[in-house]
């Protein structure tokens, strides 16, 4: 069994590797991928292992990007785009949302654009604007992309993969600010299927659902209201389109309370879906409403005071006892 | 200065120098050297009289054929018989289109582009592909489309509004309409990008039009394929508004320059010459496959009809205008040419009027059958993979189409699943 204990950088920069190992049609594209190895050296080592034709450095145009991608899986490409920071997407928001979206249900079924677009995203990394948002909600929106985010190392290295051999287009956001924590990674494990939900830590009081860099905040919080007996169960989504409700609703059938966790702000974030459908699903079973902790209705602030805008271990708790104050 | 290109040949460097630029222009082909010298002149005499830059044309608007040094051998193997396809292709497509029209105006279709004035653009254009060429359109290359021996009806679909699409792009190389202006043309580079990665040599062909050339999607398009020396041809044909908006609203300078900024050749045809288009195209597609990059053509045309069916052009053109552009009509040209070479007679002119009263009927036959498309076919080939909320949403339409009581029995089993 080969375990590696890699942080989720390296662990993405594994998956793509054994992408292109395995795969002559998989293509790493975006700006700076090749010879720098991406500005978090992501794909450090790439180029110079698989060559300029399959590492490719891209002129500095987001829509171009996403563009020629499409062109390329018309070609029977598999291209992993990357782009640089959550920030920078928008120039190719068109391109992915007008076209790749809409590509294969135009053709009634008979092309597939096999595309994969990597996003470092989310804060607390201290940087200028644009290089530390959370736009998920922008894509899961869109009926014909899938959209996913690993949380740990070994989600990093397997759900990349797994996107990459889908034949439907995947934005992969990656937490950035959890780049560098390390985590074990099976490389000869079999993987959960792409689009499951995982009960990352058991509990009976109240659930909280979290996904990519949020995960690590609500384990920390868990631990903290154990200390007051409190006993938290942590969801981790990985996938927020498709997104599993039924491992959602489970833990809420047996916990009646649920706060969902994300640094997206909470207006017409995920939060609302999962508040809405879990509803639904579990009105005679809540013994509180549905609580949110994510980003205020304001642009992302200046580093100085991200900390407080971003959902740190006190505002979940926060919400943990208004929840169980029901 | 020349819009012929140091880029082609040699690593695509910022600031390649005078001395460069000369050195490759000595390497470059005869063709290629006599467009950038046609540009001389041209934008000489523009500068002298401060009009129109002079144009590639084979046949004059009379339909006498001219001499082109440049282009002549691109054209030097047409016969008669393929100068009548060229005629043929272009009075069906006009007839395709013009049955178009009537049926939007009689509420068959919701919209229809027509290409009224286009034909030889496209035709000559599209004749000059290869089979394995690649064709992106825009949504008014039914011309093109026809080359490549897609089934015209299968262009109705979507302005029935039974489809968004509905055709497989590989049967004929022939990718799907697309709306949004110019992000086909990032599509047609990738695609050429791929091309050359799988070493074949075949090429690519991307259409657009004078409003396109100010979108950021085909300046991309130019960026990209010119620094990965794609093997992409890009066709503008420069209908001479975008709607409402001349050309004067979209460019400073003649479109075809706009090529020497990215660092590849630039053209002007006149685009209502169907021979003129096919030599040009053909210089362009076979400098793609011959490892030069890519190229741009700037069809000088003139839509002579509404920008669709939904427009209306007495708001912002003059009639004089187009009566002056319907002097240049391609078929008329082609067909005076053909008459006085004594290439077509009357038999040949009675039986493609024949053969367009069939096509009429055809068109109006099938859209008159085209069933609407089921309800559950909203859920259909959304994802290629299946998506939870999709299989969901489906499946809680059904039971609600199911619970009227005047529903089919086997409503609730719903549609197909992906």
């Amino acid at each position: 069994m080969a375990v590696k204990k890699l942080p989720i950088a390296k662990a993405i920069n594994e998956s793509m590797r054994v992408a292109l190992d395995a795969d002559p049609k998989v293509l790493v594209m975006g700006e700076d991928v090749g010879k720098l190895g991406g500005v978090f050296r992501v794909t450090d080592g790439l180029q110079k292992d698989f060559g300029e034709d399959r590492v490719i450095d891209t002129p500095l145009a987001e829509s171009g990007i996403l563009g020629t991608a499409i062109g390329l899986a018309l070609r029977g490409y598999r291209p992993v785009a990357e782009i640089q920071f959550d920030g920078f997407v928008f120039p190719a928001y068109d391109q992915i949302v007008t076209q790749l979206a809409k590509m294969h249900a135009r053709a009634l079924g008979k092309i597939k654009v096999p595309v994969v677009v990597r996003i470092p995203y989310g804060g607390g990394i201290g940087a200028v604007e644009h290089h530390s948002e959370s736009p998920e909600s922008l894509f899961a929106h869109v009926a014909g992309l899938k959209v996913v985010t690993p949380s740990n190392s070994s989600d990093a290295y397997w759900m990349l993969q797994q996107a990459i051999q889908s034949d439907d287009p995947v934005i992969f956001f990656e937490p950035k600010r959890r780049y560098w924590d390390k985590g074990e990674v099976n490389t000869d494990a079999i993987p959960d299927p792409l689009h499951k939900a995982r009960t990352v830590r058991e509990g009976t009081d109240a659930t909280l659902v979290a996904y990519g860099p949020m995960v690590k905040t609500c384990l920390e919080a868990a631990d903290a209201a154990a200390e007051e007996g409190k006993s938290l169960e942590v969801v981790d989504l990985r996938s927020i389109s498709p997104l599993d409700f039924d491992t959602v609703q489970a833990s809420v059938e047996k916990t009646r309370r649920l706060i969902v966790v994300h640094e997206a702000p909470v207006f017409f974030g995920s939060g609302a879906e999962i508040a809405a459908r879990i509803t639904e699903r579990c009105f005679y079973h809540l013994e509180a409403p549905v609580l949110r902790v994510g980003g205020f209705h304001a642009p992302y602030p200046p580093a100085r005071v991200e900390e407080d805008y971003l959902p740190g271990l006190d505002r979940v708790l926060d919400a943990v006892d208004r929840s169980l104050a029901y | 200065m020349t819009v012929e290109s140091t880029a082609a040949r040699t690593p695509r460097r910022a600031g390649s120098g005078g001395k460069r630029a000369s050195a490759s222009a000595k390497k470059s082909t005869s063709a290629e050297k006599d467009v950038a010298r046609g540009n001389d002149v041209a934008q000489g005499k523009e500068a002298a009289q401060g009009g129109e830059p002079e144009l590639v044309q084979l046949l004059t608007p009379e339909g006498v054929r001219v001499e082109n040094e440049a282009y002549d051998k691109y054209v030097a193997d047409i016969t008669p018989d393929d100068l009548r396809v060229l005629y043929r292709d272009m009075v069906l497509t006009r007839r395709f289109d013009a049955e178009a029209v009537t049926l939007q105006r009689q509420g068959e279709l919701g919209l229809w582009p027509s290409l009224l004035g286009q034909e030889a653009a496209q035709v000559g254009s599209g004749r000059a592909t290869r089979a394995d060429d690649y064709v992106f359109p825009t949504y008014r290359e039914h011309g093109v489309a026809w080359c490549k021996g897609v089934d015209p009806t299968l262009l109705l679909g979507m302005f029935r509004g039974v489809n968004n699409g509905g055709w497989d792009p590989n049967t004929n190389g022939f990718q799907l309409y697309t709306i949004v202006i110019g992000s086909q043309t990032l599509h047609a580079t990738g695609y050429a990008m791929g091309v050359a990665k799988d070493g074949a040599d075949s090429a690519v062909i991307a259409y657009f039009g004078d409003g396109a050339t100010s979108q950021g999607d085909v300046a991309e398009a130019f960026t990209f394929s010119a620094v990965y020396n794609a093997p992409v041809v890009f066709f503008c044909q420069n209908n001479q508004w975008a709607i409402s908006e001349p050309t004067e609203k979209q460019s400073r300078v003649p479109l075809y320059q706009r090529a020497q900024g990215y660092g590849f050749p630039g053209v002007r045809v006149d685009g209502n010459d169907v021979l003129a288009c096919l030599a040009v195209t053909k210089w362009a597609l076979e400098r793609a496959r011959a490892g030069e990059g890519p190229s741009l053509i700037e069809a000088f045309t003139y839509r002579m009809g509404a920008h669709t069916t939904s427009d209306d052009p007495t708001r912002y053109r003059r009639d004089e205008e187009r009566e002056a552009w319907e002097a240049k009509d391609p078929i008329l040209r082609l067909r005076a040419h053909l008459e006085a070479e004594g290439h077509a007679d009357e038999g040949f002119f009675a039986e493609l009027e024949a053969e367009s009263e069939t096509l009429g009927k055809r068109v109006r036959d099938v859209v008159r059958s085209m069933p609407d498309p089921e309800p559950m076919s909203i859920f259909e080939n959304i994802y290629a993979d299946g998506h939870a909320l999709v299989d969901e949403e489906r499946a809680q339409f059904a039971a609600y189409q199911a619970s009227f009581a005047d529903a089919p029995v086997n409503a609730a089993a719903g549609g197909e699943v992906n």
